[in-house]
């Protein structure tokens, strides 16, 4: 870092992505600003209606539920998919030519498209003729996502796992081959249990990567959207109606705009500031 | 604490190696005795390392067996050999206290806190990290981190062997030179077995007492530093130590006589030629070459100043000779002879020294 | 040892399942679909991929994604890679707030942007287009890009910049020919990370067009809803996505370990 020279002319490198970013950023961000202090009865005429949304949002229960039901999601999948993922890459062979067999066929879930991925599960979940869904209910288990709301969580957090505990792999495996095999070996003179190999010197070293894994699943879960849209269509009733599924209801479906821009607003800012809060606190234990 | 014997000892990472070639440590028997100080020196690659990782037990020997005291451990593991071992870089627990990080051995082998607490501020003192006891280890420089590293080798008291493995490498040279003292000194106080892995020749020679010098998987002779200096066995140990290295130049040898360029050189060895017709070659040091009237004709070619002495450069028949000028002694220019000393000129065959191998 | 390489042996077999699944499905006729459970097609027949590429609706969807998503991975690193450069090698005024303000729209839930996306694109004439697509996702892929440019970059001595000005390059001139190539690996890394989530979007690509530059997500969805329960052919369709997917991680395979330790925060 104390290397870098003091060179404002630098700027001039970052302007296009300042620019493009600005005009994809900012002007909508202002939009949606505008439209959670203004009320409109259509023709384009708008009146300035205050904190009057973000009030109603407070109060509205159908938020409270979706956000709560968020929440859930969220912490499930990371208590799944974060030991599971570092589970995983703990077995993985360091070496050898089934390495790369292995990172590609699991990168694999992160390249479908999420409609499909939606649409995958919805074949595989399918009572009658799905392979999870049949296999279930020929277990004696009444498995049927369409109607309990049990099997729809259970199908949605199933599918997430699928579609993203790789990621977890993929980074704390990249963790795991950068630490120097001396490391291991002092670990073995030491007389070092696997416990305390892995308490001491695994950890330690993965916690970079682990902060980074949780982030991005603690996101992009927070957002999850086309998925569950294919899959349950947030049903059966609203039981699988996350927030940005309430949203998109709200913004595309309906006509309130108002409330619909509060929403965005809150919502990005939950997000915003979790992230923060939790890089900072991990980025604390790191200076003491 | 141990005596440690090698017998027929060879390691390939090849699980079915086919030829010699395979071997990255050819076939080698050897007695280190216990206490002693030895440094394994040789180039990157000559198999140093895995030499050292077979002793600690970090690789399963392909053939042969690893002996301490008599005892056969080449297939125990590494934590029941009962070494130490310091690697090229520091590996610290970065969690850990400096305290918590020389306990580690010896709470991973179950002994008691009040034992510990001696053994920990004993080495601590021995080592100048006293004062940083409860710091966090990741907050050291690399000297402070290789002291620790070092220290978890020396806390436990039962260790036969203490390995280090190019320690000094991440180390800045000034701090480098009082490291190696405080290596010394260690040694002198515990007088505990160590085995010190370089390629460089100064931290090899002043650390050991005994050099084992290694080329290409094998090792090419073991002795003291004066013994490896004034007696090389082999010309890759003339090259490898001393600065400039041995002179080498191809000779014939005849009824007991070595010849080179058409004169006739006297050497310690000659005699004991056996006369098979294989490459044979002189092998003398630059300190042991003089200006003479006569003898050998030369051409000087350069002249460059080394402080104290200056190192000529002469061409004889397609052959460079260095020889080492004493600073103020007069140097001829142009055409002028040599002289080798006799007592510390040797006749090589194949690269090894006239009979010491058949 | 064995046992250890069951557990990543499990879950890739886990992975395969659904996969599995859905090639099962496109390989079947509508009737056997519909007659029941079969663990693999009695009557295998390609006709649901078939009707895929001869038909323009569905095969021209497919095009239309491709090129969004290639427009998208060559605007965000040519934006990406100068600022990147930036970043790695200058200190300016209000860098750090900059780096963690892009950073923060990679934060940015895309459905609080659905809306007035839809509105700011339909407002400049670009509405159902794919610049469009391309340009709402690098809302999300640039400052992806640019954080995994940064790290790459920062691996690279400053020697090497400083040499090349000593040698007489200008800047232009060093940036294409000498830094760019060394950094390749990154810039390997960044797209593949470009391409794959503008791949796999799909709730703005949806609703940033509508006829002209439909892509297959909606292409998918539309079709699933509009004629039923013509799953043989949802299936088929699904299976194709899959393959430029597979196509870009073969070609990265040895990155994908090294780039995602590189990313650092």
């Amino acid at each position: 870092m104390s290397s870098k020279t003091v060179n404002q002319n630098a700027w001039w490198l970052v302007l296009p992505v300042f620019i493009m970013v600005a005009f994809n950023a900012l002007i909508p961000l202002m939009t949606v600003v505008n439209y959670s202090v203004q009320e409109s009865f259509g023709n384009n005429e708008f009146f300035w209606s205050g904190t009057i949304w973000f009030e109603q949002l407070l109060e509205d229960d159908q938020f409270r539920s979706s956000l709560l039901r968020q929440i859930s999601f969220t912490s499930i999948v990371l208590f799944i998919q974060v030991p599971l993922g570092l589970g995983i890459a703990l077995c993985m062979p360091r070496k050898g030519p089934w390495v790369s067999v292995c990172l590609v066929l699991m990168a694999l879930p992160l390249l479908v498209p999420w409609n499909v991925v939606g649409s995958m599960w919805n074949i595989m979940a399918l009572p009658d003729i799905g392979l999870l869904g049949k296999g279930l209910n020929a277990l004696g288990i009444p498995f049927n996502y369409t109607r309990q709301p049990i099997s729809a969580w259970f199908t949605v957090v199933l599918m997430d796992v699928w579609h993203w505990t790789s990621l977890v792999v993929l980074l704390c495996y990249a963790g795991l081959v950068s630490i120097p095999d001396a490391y291991y070996q002092a670990a073995k003179v030491d007389g070092a249990k696997p416990w305390a190999v892995f308490r001491f010197i695994q950890l330690p070293k993965l916690k970079h990567v682990l902060t980074i894994a949780i982030l991005l699943r603690f996101m992009d879960s927070f957002m999850i959207y086309t998925e569950v849209i294919v899959l349950t269509g947030g049903g059966p009733g609203s039981a699988t109606k996350f927030l940005s599924i309430d949203l998109v209801q709200k913004a595309l479906g309906g006509f309130d705009l108002g409330p619909a821009a509060a929403m965005s607003i809150v919502y990005f800012l939950i997000i915003l500031l979790t992230s923060w809060l939790f890089y900072t606190l991990m980025m604390r234990n790191e200076a003491q | 604490m141990a005596k440690i014997t090698l017998q027929n000892l060879r390691h390939s990472y090849n699980p079915e190696p086919k030829g010699e070639e395979d071997y990255a440590l050819k076939r080698m028997s050897l007695d280190w005795a216990d206490g002693g100080a030895y440094a394994l020196l040789g180039p990157s690659g000559c198999g140093k390392t895995t030499l050292l990782n077979l002793i600690s037990g970090l690789l399963i020997p392909t053939e042969g067996q690893i002996l301490f005291d008599g005892r056969d451990i080449s297939n125990t593991t590494p934590e029941r050999r009962n070494i130490a071992q310091v690697f090229q870089f520091p590996v610290i627990y970065d969690t850990m206290t400096v305290y918590d990080n020389l306990a580690f051995p010896l709470r991973n082998r179950g002994m008691g806190e009040a034992e510990v607490d001696k053994r920990v501020r004993e080495i601590a003192e021995m080592l100048d990290l006293s004062r940083t006891l409860q710091n966090r280890a990741s907050g050291l420089t690399a000297d402070g981190k290789q002291k620790i590293s070092l220290g978890r080798g020396l806390v436990r008291s039962d260790v036969n062997v203490i390995m280090f493995d190019e320690p000094l490498t991440v180390i800045d040279p000034h701090l480098k030179w009082q490291l190696r003292s405080k290596l010394k000194e260690l040694h002198q106080r515990i007088r505990r077995t160590m085995i010190y892995v370089t390629h460089d020749q100064t931290e090899a020679l002043t650390f050991a007492d005994q050099v084992v010098v290694m080329n290409n998987g094998e090792v090419v002779q073991t002795g003291t530093p004066i013994d490896l200096f004034e007696r090389p066995m082999h010309t890759f140990v003339g090259h490898f130590i001393g600065s400039p290295g041995m002179n080498v130049m191809p000779c014939e040898v005849k009824g007991g006589q070595a010849t080179f360029a058409g004169h006739s050189v006297q050497t310690v060895n000659a005699r004991n030629y056996k006369g098979k017709g294989q490459k044979l070659e002189i092998g003398v040091r630059p300190e042991f070459v003089s200006f003479a009237k006569t003898g050998i004709p030369v051409d000087i070619v350069k002249v460059a100043d080394a402080g104290r002495y200056r190192i000529v450069e002469t061409r004889a028949a397609n052959s460079s000779i260095k020889l080492l000028v004493p600073d103020g002694d007069h140097i001829p220019v142009g055409k002028t002879h040599l002289a080798f000393d006799a007592t510390r000129t040797q006749i090589y065959e194949n690269g090894w020294m006239v009979g010491v191998r058949p | 040892m064995t046992k250890r390489s069951l557990v990543p042996i499990v879950y890739i077999i886990f992975l395969m399942l659904p996969i599995y699944w859905l090639l099962n499905m496109s390989f079947k006729t509508t009737n056997e679909i519909l007659g029941g459970f079969t663990a693999f097609p009695h009557q295998f027949t390609l006709d649901s991929y078939h009707t895929i590429l001869t038909d323009p609706t569905w095969y021209m969807a497919y095009v239309h994604s491709l090129i969004y998503v290639c427009l998208n991975t060559v605007f965000s690193l040519a934006v990406a890679l100068p600022a990147a450069y930036a970043f790695s090698r200058y200190r300016f005024l209000g860098d750090k707030h900059l780096f963690f303000w892009l950073l923060s729209n990679r934060m940015a839930p895309p459905a609080v942007f659905v809306l007035p996306f839809v509105q700011l694109y339909s407002a400049v004439g670009l509405f159902d287009t794919h610049i469009a697509v391309a340009l709402a996702h690098t809302l999300f892929n640039i400052p992806l890009a640019v954080w995994i440019l940064e790290g790459f970059m920062s691996g690279v001595p400053k020697e090497l910049d400083e040499t090349a000005y000593v040698d007489g390059y200008s800047f232009p001139h060093f940036f294409f020919r000498i830094f760019i190539p060394t950094v390749s690996a990154g810039i390997g890394v960044a797209a593949f990370f470009c391409f794959m989530f503008s791949w796999v979007e799909m709730l703005l690509a949806k609703n940033l067009t509508s006829v002209a530059a439909k892509p297959i997500v909606a292409a998918m969805t539309k079709t699933a809803s509009a004629s039923g329960y013509e799953l043989g052919l949802l299936a088929a369709a699904g299976v194709l996505t899959l393959i430029p997917g597979a196509i870009v991680v073969y070609f990265v395979r040895n990155y994908i370990a090294k780039g995602f330790a590189l990313g650092r925060v």
